[in-house]
């Protein structure tokens, strides 16, 4: 008897699969449907402070101090991570586990890179009077980097927790599954950050 | 069901009121339709001894048209109410009708406060500040400039068919004119606390008379010239209001 | 187990059944204990919904007096109770229930799936809207008490505790408890999405599958477009209550019409998020009891996609007199009056169901029958609501109310109990006694008209909403009757609410043993047992047709099971 598609998750032996949904991957379907959803959230703050940013007739001089150098650096460790995460990819298709742990362990710490350098930054700006509660225009910025941060981090645990998942026994398209998983997360978490950079911190600072 | 409404005093009232009669009458020919032929099938259709049902999917065109051309005919009335309720639409909130009286309105936590300019039709040289009341003629066009001084009030008042929402940072000009002189009771159409209930104004429209009365009482220096002038400002258009 | 350990870990619908207590009961990953979860949450939050209704509506009918069980209704507290049962019944009572609950229980089942495609997310989206219905109603003990600020927390009332007299906690956990509430749902819409796209049964193809499984997708993906602005807006109104910032704040540089939108950006589709799942439960009670297909299949899915699309471009529609310019209400009318028509091909296809059927009353079907007789009514009331002219004297009254409650109640609670009845038998393995259904039934139905029928007149007569004591206005005195026999329906219908839940508590224990399909009905899940086994079938079925493959000519028996041999029942291993 034919069995449902449900165990296309499981690596068992290979099962007999309905001509009709085998070809869907019911891991990568939920992450896109998640990923949907996030897009609306970010995409709807995005737009809510364009729209804000129309109505006032741009940022002005608030928006000019953003340290859009750092945010710069920011940007290159953060695409530097996303090129390691897809090598650990293939990496795991390769069979090779110790390069998957290598290059997993370099996208989680360049994340960590990333909130160091956030960190100073934040710093730098609440230094110069540039607090969470300085105006429209800074209420938006902590709000929206804010946000990517606490999205970053997340997918900065989940790179290391799977540090714990590469191990022999899973080595496989069981692995190879997951890891797709996570790095289109943070492939989502990096687009994100691109549209952040020149919305809040390269449009405001030309004005 | 429209016998409900209350008293109409307001020129564009009966422009509302007659849509609202044309879309119940539209709408309420729907609505008996349908209901009656849910009923009538729930009535026809109960299960006989040894009855079969009928096998029909609705899948062909000619099964669909049974529910196509019912829709049809709702896509036109739908087309001919939207058409119509645009005109009143415009009427009562895009049109700027030169006014007589210009008024500014102030709505807060849990009042009204009304800024007269004056006969000289001037804001911040003979101001009167009254609460609660408006005094308004009747037979001319009011314009109120509406603020708030704190949450999002709405300004209502059912008898002229008016309703606008006042909200603090903007400024927002509605007018009317009542065709009838009386008292008539302001409501306040937006939650804006605990007492939004007890935001009570009154709108009180007086006779030409009695409205100048009133006038010259208020601002007894300037009766007579400049409070004609305050009179025919409506026909004389635009630039006297504040 | 002989598996090792990461299969085991995602095999969450483990081979074998748990025995644990816990992990039987409590935190099952198994979505037919999920759904039941959230049956009961939801008829729990319900019933404090309704009762929260009763303190008001006796406040409205009997101004000054003593509520029983409750005393007098200050003006704070008739501000906190309305805010609360609007809140609770839509996010709390509506989604819990009919994504939560049927969509759970019944949509795996439905495509011949084992489970959700995700267990354990869905064990944790259960207890995230759990923890947020504590929040929630924690929130009615905190200093000042809950929000008062209406169930749509309009800025700037909302975000300052001076406005609202004080009501700091009440205000913070309301956002809070709707934005976990919120993210429930995400990923209840993660699951529902996932299952039906990637785990039907073999033979299932998307044509095949049943109405309720097509609206609870529409549903889902709604939700998931529409909520991430409102999720914003949420976060952003807490921020500036708790921190200070000034996202929605004129005083400073705010535009207090910002939370109008996003909150009806995504508040519009959310009312088809809940509506469009209790017509799919309509539209598979109708066949079953009418003995029929249901008339024109997929152009009801192409209606409620389509509803749903135009769903994202009506939402000024609730703010035509909001201070937003003028010229915008053309448009946004325009979509308003043109998403009647979807529903209104939807409606007369339904009826249309009905044509040359061998129609039987049992209680789902009566119910079934009752809310789509009001959802007629809910519809063409939106009319001179979605026209601009006529809304100017509309909006905020009774008016707006009680159309809103004959759209929403026949979707959430008169077809969700139709649900209730229909698949207990599936749920519990006993049916429901159906003469006292019957008697909730008319209690119900008739209670529930004779609620909202007077509040459309209070309309018309020009009674603005949300009003403690309407005697402040002379206006209003020759409304104050009608607020009399609204009550008085409120009282009807609470009344009926005793013999339902002697009915459901009682069946579960000594109602009639169902058997796999006492209504001899043709979608997955009435092939298998009452209660399923716990992967739901022993051997997954193979569908050969369509769900509503009713009194087919030629076939001696009017049903034909969508796995079955026709004319005979599935047979099971």
């Amino acid at each position: 008897m034919t069995e449902s598609v449900a165990e296309i998750g499981v690596p068992h032996a290979a099962h007999e699969v309905s001509e009709l949904s085998a070809s869907y991957e019911i891991g990568k379907l939920g992450m896109w449907i998640f990923l949907a959803g996030e897009t609306m959230l970010f995409g709807g703050l995005m737009g809510v402070f364009t729209l804000v940013a129309f109505s006032r007739g741009g940022w002005g001089s608030d928006g000019a101090h953003v340290n859009w150098r750092l945010a710069g650096i920011n940007t290159i460790i953060l695409f530097t991570s996303s090129m390691t995460a897809s090598l650990a990819q293939g990496a795991a298709r390769g069979g090779d586990l110790a390069r998957v742990r290598r290059y997993l362990s370099a996208s989680g710490l360049l994340g960590v890179l990333f909130l160091v350098v956030k960190a100073f930054e934040y710093a730098g700006d609440v230094r110069e009077g540039f607090t969470p509660l300085a105006g429209l225009f800074w209420n938006f910025y902590y709000l929206m980097t804010g946000l990517h941060v606490l999205h970053l981090f997340a997918g900065v645990v989940v790179f290391f927790g799977m540090l714990l998942w590469v191990k022999p026994q899973n080595a496989g398209s069981w692995l190879e599954r997951k890891l797709k998983y996570a790095c289109l997360y943070w492939y989502f978490v990096e687009v994100v950050w691109v549209f952040l950079y020149a919305l809040v911190y390269l449009s405001p600072s030309v004005q | 069901m429209l016998g409900w409404l209350p008293a109409d005093v307001s020129t564009f009232g009966p422009n509302i009121d007659s849509m609202l009669k044309l879309i119940f009458y539209v709408v309420g020919m729907a609505f008996v339709l349908t209901e009656g032929t849910l009923l009538a099938f729930i009535i026809l259709y109960r299960r006989r001894k040894g009855g079969r049902a009928s096998f029909v999917r609705g899948e062909s065109f000619r099964e669909l048209a049974w529910v196509l051309i019912p829709v049809l005919i709702v896509i036109f009335l739908d087309v001919m109410i939207d058409v119509k309720a645009k005109a009143i639409w415009e009427l009562v909130k895009e049109q700027n009708p030169p006014a007589g009286v210009t008024v500014k309105l102030e709505a807060l936590q849990f009042g009204w406060e009304f800024t007269y300019p004056g006969p000289d039709g001037q804001f911040g040289t003979h101001d009167l500040v009254q609460t609660t009341t408006l005094t308004v003629p009747a037979g001319q066009v009011i314009r109120l400039i509406m603020g708030s001084k704190d949450v999002i009030h709405s300004f209502y008042v059912p008898q002229l068919r008016l309703r606008q929402d006042a909200v603090p940072g903007r400024e927002i000009p509605v007018w009317f004119e009542a065709t009838q002189p009386g008292k008539y009771e302001i409501a306040c159409s937006q939650l804006c606390g605990i007492s939004h209930f007890a935001m009570k104004g009154i709108l009180r429209v007086l006779t030409p008379e009695d409205y100048q009365q009133w006038v010259s009482q208020h601002w007894p220096k300037s009766a007579s010239a400049t409070s004609k002038r305050a009179l025919s400002a409506r026909t004389s258009g635009p630039g006297k209001e504040g | 187990m002989a598996e090792t350990k990461p299969e085991a870990a995602h095999h969450g619908e483990a081979h074998a059944a748990p025995t644990n207590f816990w992990w039987k009961y409590i935190f099952s990953v198994d979505h037919k204990v999920i759904g039941k979860q959230y049956l009961f949450l939801g008829l729990f939050m319900g019933f404090i919904g309704v009762g929260l209704s009763f303190i008001f509506r006796w406040q409205l009918a009997w101004p000054g007096t003593a509520v029983p069980g409750w005393g007098k209704v200050t003006a704070p507290q008739y501000y906190e109770l309305v805010t609360m049962h609007g809140t609770i019944m839509v996010f709390f009572v509506a989604m819990p229930i009919l994504l939560g609950a049927f969509g759970n229980f019944v949509v795996p089942l439905m495509v011949g799936a084992r489970d959700m495609a995700f267990p354990r997310l869905n064990m944790s989206s259960f207890w995230t809207v759990f923890v947020a219905s504590v929040i929630l109603l924690i929130s009615f003990f905190v200093p000042n008490g809950a929000s008062r600020a209406g169930w749509t927390n309009y800025v700037p009332l909302s975000d300052a505790p001076r406005y609202t007299a004080g009501v700091y906690w009440g205000g913070n956990l309301w956002l809070i408890a709707v934005a976990t509430d919120f993210a429930s749902v995400l990923m209840g819409g993660i699951n529902i999405l996932t299952t039906a796209i990637a785990m039907r049964a073999p033979g299932m193809t998307i044509w095949r599958m049943p109405l309720l499984v097509w609206q609870e997708m529409v549903a889902s993906v709604l939700f998931m477009l529409s909520v991430g602005p409102l999720i914003v807006g949420v976060v952003m109104l807490l921020l500036d209550r708790m921190v200070g910032t000034g996202f929605f704040l004129p005083e400073k540089g705010a535009d207090p019409l910002l939370w109008q939108h996003l909150f009806w950006f995504f508040g519009h589709p959310e009312v088809y998020v809940v509506a469009v799942p209790g017509l799919g439960i309509i539209q598979e009670i109708l066949p079953v009891f009418g003995r029929k297909p249901i008339f024109g299949y997929r152009t009801l899915v192409w209606s409620a996609i389509a509803a749903g699309i135009l769903s994202f471009m009506v939402w000024a529609h609730h703010m035509f007199l909001s201070g937003m310019d003028p010229k915008l209400a053309a448009p946004f009318s325009v979509t308003t009056i043109a998403i009647s028509i979807p529903f209104a091909v939807m409606l007369f296809a339904m009826i249309a169901t009905l044509w040359r059927a061998q129609i039987t009353f049992a209680t789902p079907m009566l119910f079934a029958l009752g809310a789509l007789a009001n959802f007629i009514l809910g519809g063409v009331t939106g009319i001179p609501l979605g026209s601009d002219g006529t809304d100017i004297y509309l909006h905020d009254t009774y008016f707006v109310i009680a159309h809103f409650h004959n759209t929403l109640v026949p979707t959430v609670v008169i077809a969700g109990f139709a649900g209730i009845y229909y698949w207990f038998p599936k749920m519990f393995g006993r049916m429901m006694n159906d003469a006292l259904g019957k008697v909730h039934f008319v209690f119900t139905w008739i209670g529930f008209n004779m609620v909202f029928i007077p509040l459309f007149l209070i309309g018309i007569g020009g009674g603005q909403r949300r009003i403690f004591m309407s005697s402040v206005y002379t206006y209003y005195k020759p409304l104050q009757p009608l607020h009399v026999i609204a009550t008085i329906g409120l009282l009807i219908i609470l009344t009926g609410q005793i013999p339902f839940l002697i009915n459901f508590f009682g069946s579960m224990i000594w109602g009639k043993l169902a058997g796999d399909n006492p209504w001899h009905a043709n979608t997955l899940e009435w092939a298998t047992s009452s209660p399923p086994p716990h992967e739901n079938f022993e051997v997954i079925p193979t569908v050969v047709r369509g769900p509503y493959d009713y009194s087919v000519p030629g076939m001696e028996q009017d049903w034909a099971p969508q796995a079955g041999e026709p004319g005979v029942a599935a047979a099971r291993a």
